[in-house]
């Protein structure tokens, strides 16, 4: 058990605590701020894991820009407390069954070829992850992408100012 | 810093069965929906793990494209949250079903 094994496990046991609590907090903010915490320590996981330029997006494009724009959201609609309504009788056990048939098959699918634990080559990971490299692979070979990306950024934004505004008056 | 792959895997698939639930159990649109961006973020660890397990930097150029496309996606999901607010003055997904047959 090395100490980066240890570091691991303590930051996945944190991750998944933080998402079951956002699933079981009544409260959306308290949600939210859960969910944060979920992406904060995915963040860290990887920088263990070689990719310290994702993980500075994870947490200013995620954790930062996404999540106040939830906040504020939430907090914009008063909708903190979850509407009591009929319960979900029978969706839940199911929901519930569904997913763990999910997680199964997903294992079954990553260790059905019987392939061992796969363990990076540690010389080759000098300077991989870096912003250096993903710079260089970006800029070259998914420059098309890159651009496609920005102008859909646009639209989204356009998108989103057409639906929230108010109804224009009529004219007259 | 050697964590085996796998292991970095299972905590994504974890991760991901966690927002199905969360997509599948909670009436709160704006809940649900947080759920999908932990689906989405689960699918960028597996991502990132293989990235490093195979030494392709692809996976962390498909991961800075996943985060952009999520931005949007989250820019136009609550302007819709808050247009059915401004109609229906609730977002429980129960409610929405103006369409229903």
């Amino acid at each position: 058990m090395t100490p980066d094994l240890i570091l691991f496990f303590a930051l996945a046991l944190l991750a998944v605590a933080a998402a079951a609590a956002m699933l079981a907090s009544r409260n959306a903010v308290y949600s939210a701020l859960f969910l944060v915490l979920n992406l904060v320590t995915v963040a860290i996981l990887y920088l263990l894991l070689n990719a310290a330029f994702i993980a500075m997006v994870q947490v200013t494009v995620y954790a930062g820009a996404i999540m106040v724009l939830f906040l504020f959201v939430i907090m914009l609609l008063g909708a903190q407390q979850e509407a009591r309504g009929p319960d979900l009788r029978w969706q839940r056990p199911v929901s519930l069954v569904l997913a763990a048939a999910l997680l199964g098959l997903m294992a079954y699918a990553l260790f059905a070829g019987g392939r061992g634990p796969l363990l990076a080559d540690a010389a080759l990971l000098e300077g991989f992850g870096s912003p250096q490299s993903i710079g260089r692979a970006l800029f070259s070979g998914y420059l098309i992408p890159f651009e496609a990306v920005s102008v859909l950024l646009l639209a989204a934004m356009v998108g989103a100012i057409v639906l929230a505004r108010d109804e224009p008056k009529e004219k007259r | 810093m050697n964590i085996p792959t796998s292991y970095v895997v299972v905590l994504s698939a974890i991760l991901f069965t966690l927002g199905v639930i969360g997509v599948l159990t909670r009436r709160n649109a704006i809940i649900a929906f947080m759920s999908v961006e932990l689906m989405l973020n689960a699918s960028n660890l597996a991502f990132i793990a293989y990235a490093r397990g195979l030494q392709q930097v692809s996976g962390h150029i498909f991961v800075f494209f996943v985060i952009a496309v999520a931005a949007a996606e989250v820019a136009v999901g609550l302007a819709l949250i808050v247009t059915i607010f401004k109609t229906k003055h609730s977002i429980d997904v129960d409610q929405v079903s103006g369409l229903k047959g």
